[in-house]
């Protein structure tokens, strides 16, 4: 049986087929749907997590005891599963371990685009690389049997475009492996004092060296000989971008990017008469293959550091650099975009409860050390209410270090304010405010608490009162949880009534002490809120814009020679009454009552 | 046809929420029915939240890339006139540009930060000659619901892809809510003859 499946819902797929038992993640674009199609395996343990590093613990538990097990994250989450990974490739795993990163090269969706693959050689792991649906699943069950056969946690690494890319995949059953029955404890192998993991260092080493040999003859990489005048080495996406841009020319195609197979890159070396090297972002296979004294005619030296590649990109930079052989059609530069549009960059959905505590931040003119969820969106025109933001929980820490370097007595534009989203506040906003609390700051944090992680989709989280498979599961109490923390200032905003939000946050600011406001207002979009629409009273609006300085989609300003009037899409206006408090006119009206 | 003859690129354009990745994902369905290869692209992820959203399409005996290059694009489907100007760029010269009348404010017009071109029909046309614009809203709500309208502009393309007219329906009776088949099938209908 075939279906039509992206490189997500292969991976998930190939996690069932390789009888993986448990999985755990932090959702994060583009790895989220690995997991919540995993999820409808009822045969996989499958939980969120409150952050990747808990996830990857998660999951090399599951491996000690003996199952396949499997840690999902994306790109910037790896650096938060670090420390647990990098001494994880010391212990070895019990069942196969493999974790997912989802690399995000053009940052569609993330704020860096870190190359991973880095990860690879710093932890001392193999690592695969899938250039299609079809190939996600399939090395999904080679990256277990390999993490098995070499005693090692394996890096499995996408890109949003194998991620978020569909192809037709021919679907297979599942491995039963035996019950696990016996829980073994091997002192030496599993805990990393000093004395065990001096042992244990060595045979890393010779792990990959191993691995190495094991890379010359793994099917995954082959030579694929075509016109003999131009050799091309790629993965991953890439991969399909040169054979589209190259049809003719010779490949040798990586599946296993880590550790490389010297004698193969070598024999393809002398079948070629040019040789390139073509990849996204870092020079990851190029420096490899240069360390092995392997002559290369083009690498990076033809394309960016910087952002992703496509066919025509490819075609150009391989011409440019003397292979023969590009597809006519790709060389031709491509016609400049369009100018001067209107952009139309993602933005709070009508409703949304981030607009109206972004309205009076803005107003206020503090420092807003912000943090990553959809209220990163504050930061973008007409708002432009956030003056930091740099990962997962960050921004409680920041706002803590500022207000220990300014003096900022009396003067509010000088304050900064934390603000951070429930599911982000979960993850690694906990320990800054701790730390705020411990080290006698004095700042105001602002938890946005819309009961779900909302960016990514609605995941639950730790306060959602639910697991990822719908189960009632116990609730994190936030006003309980900031209190035990030493918060003695814990105020409660509605975020849809502007006057006590500023009310509340300036008496906050002026406080000695640190304090925590907590403004709980459900996602309108993933719990479906939907208000009847407020209108104008054409009489009275002026077409001043006040209105517009909320940001809304569901006003429009229309301008009819010397009359301007600012109209309200009943379509789009999800009713929160937020722009009606800026009006000065009282233009814009509530919905009349339903009459019982 | 482009680079390979073997292979039809289509580019969806529109907005979040407008249905962009259904309609996409009907596309490849279809065109896995026919016998075809597919592989097909999107983005997600911020793009959710109002903003532009592309989608990619490729078809043929055998698609190795899943993105369509700049300049390539046989189709561009978009559903919104403002984000058929956007990728326009994306089609091959000749290659065929269908699009919905229906305007939605991005949000930079919302604030009145910048304005909606009033000349986007006379740019279209004069760049693309046999371009056609439908009125898949109307057409929708002819059809029962104004939801409907990405099955419209399904049924738009349709006619200018081989695939056969059972194996459309037989898709969408499966991809769409059970109660509101009828309506996506005379919206599909109505776009097929629009």
């Amino acid at each position: 049986m075939k279906d039509i499946l992206s490189g997500n819902e292969a991976i998930a797929r190939g996690a069932w087929e390789a009888g993986v038992r448990l999985a755990a993640a932090y959702p994060g674009t583009p790895s989220t749907e690995i997991l919540q199609n995993i999820a409808d395996y009822k045969e996989i343990a499958s939980q969120w997590s409150p952050n990747e590093k808990v996830a990857t613990e998660v999951a090399l538990g599951a491996s000690i005891a003996g199952a396949r097990s499997m840690a999902v994250m994306k790109h910037v989450g790896v650096n938060v599963a670090a420390d647990p990974l990098f001494t994880a490739s010391y212990t070895g795993v019990g069942g196969g371990f493999v974790l997912v990163t989802a690399d995000d090269p053009a940052m569609h969706s993330s704020q860096n685009e870190q190359d991973n693959r880095n990860y690879a050689r710093f932890a001392k792991i193999p690592m695969f690389e899938p250039s299609d649906s079809q190939e996600a699943k399939d090395l999904v069950k080679t990256a277990f049997e390999i993490s098995e056969e070499f005693d090692t946690p394996v890096l499995f690494r996408t890109t949003t475009r194998i991620s978020h890319s569909k192809s037709i995949v021919e679907l297979g059953e599942r491995v039963e492996l035996p019950a696990l029955t016996t829980l073994q404890k091997d002192v030496p192998k599993y805990t990393m004092l000093p004395g065990f993991a001096k042992l244990k260092h060595p045979k890393v080493e010779q792990r990959i060296v191993d691995l190495k040999e094991r890379a010359e003859t793994l099917p995954v990489n082959r030579i694929e000989m075509g016109d003999p005048a131009v050799g091309i080495i790629a993965t991953g996406t890439v991969y399909q971008y040169a054979r589209e841009a190259f049809p003719q020319a010779s490949f040798l195609k990586l599946g296993m990017t880590y550790p490389l197979p010297r004698r193969m890159i070598e024999e393809f070396r002398s079948k070629v008469e040019r040789l390139y090297v073509v990849e996204e972002l870092d020079p990851f296979l190029e420096e490899m293959i240069y360390l092995m004294d392997v002559k290369i005619d083009g690498g990076k030296n033809l394309f960016s550091l910087c952002g992703e590649l496509d066919p025509g990109a490819l075609a150009r930079g391989l011409t440019a650099g003397g292979a023969t052989g590009a597809e006519p059609s790709l060389l031709v530069e491509p016609a400049v975009e369009a100018a001067g549009l209107p952009q139309r960059p993602p933005t709070f959905c009508p409703g949304c409860s981030h607009r109206g505590i972004f309205t009076v931040l803005k107003k206020l003119n503090v420092f807003v050390s912000g943090d990553i969820g959809c209220y990163t969106l504050g930061a973008l025109p007409p708002i432009s209410a956030m003056h930091a933001c740099v990962c997962m929980g960050a921004g409680i820490g920041m706002a803590h270090g500022i207000a220990r370097v300014m003096d900022a007595e009396g003067d509010i534009k000088n304050k900064a304010v934390a603000v951070i989203g429930d599911s982000t506040f979960f993850h690694s906003g906990v320990t800054g405010l701790m730390d705020t609390i411990w080290n006698r700051g004095a700042s105001v944090t602002i938890i946005l608490d819309n009961r779900t992680t909302a960016m990514t989709g609605g995941q639950q989280n730790p306060g959602s009162g639910n697991t990822l498979d719908g189960e009632p599961a116990s609730m994190v109490d936030l006003p309980k949880l900031v209190e035990a923390l030493g918060v003695r200032r814990v105020a409660h905003i509605d975020p849809y009534d502007l006057a006590q939000t500023e009310r509340v946050i300036r008496e906050e600011l002026d406080a000695s002490e640190p304090s925590v406001i907590i403004a709980t207002a459900p996602c309108v979009l993933e719990f479906r809120i939907k208000n009847e629409p407020w209108t104008i009273d054409e009489e009275l609006c002026t077409g001043c814009k006040r209105c517009l300085r909320v940001g809304c989609i569901a006003l429009n300003l229309v301008e009819e020679g010397e009359t301007k009037l600012v109209e309200i899409d009943p379509i789009q206006c999800n009713g929160c009454g937020v722009c009606a408090q800026m009006c000065k006119l009282d233009a814009i009206l509530a919905p009349e009552p339903v009459k019982a | 046809m482009t680079h390979d003859s073997t292979t039809t690129n289509v580019l969806l354009s529109g907005v979040g929420g407008q249905g962009v990745i259904l309609a996409s994902y009907v596309l490849s369905q279809a065109a896995m029915a026919e016998g075809f290869d597919v592989k097909q692209s999107e983005v997600h992820g911020m793009s959710q939240r109002g903003g532009s959203v592309v989608s990619h399409l490729r078809f043929g005996a055998r698609v190795a890339s899943p993105i369509v290059s700049m300049g390539t694009a046989d189709l561009l489907l978009s559903f919104e006139p403002l984000e058929a100007l956007r990728y326009q760029h994306w089609l091959r010269p000749g290659g065929l540009l269908i699009y919905n009348a229906i305007k939605v404010n991005p949000s930079t017009v919302a604030a009145g930060l910048a304005t909606y071109p009033d000349d986007i029909d006379a740019r279209i046309s004069a760049a693309w000659p046999n371009s056609r614009k439908v009125d898949a809203t109307s057409l929708a709500e002819q059809a029962g619901t104004a939801k409907a309208a990405n099955m419209v502009l399904v049924g738009a393309i349709s006619s200018r892809l081989p695939f056969a007219d059972d194996t459309w329906r037989a898709i969408i009776a499966k991809v769409v809510p059970p109660k509101t088949v009828e309506a996506n099938m005379r919206a599909f209908e109505l776009g097929r003859n629009a």
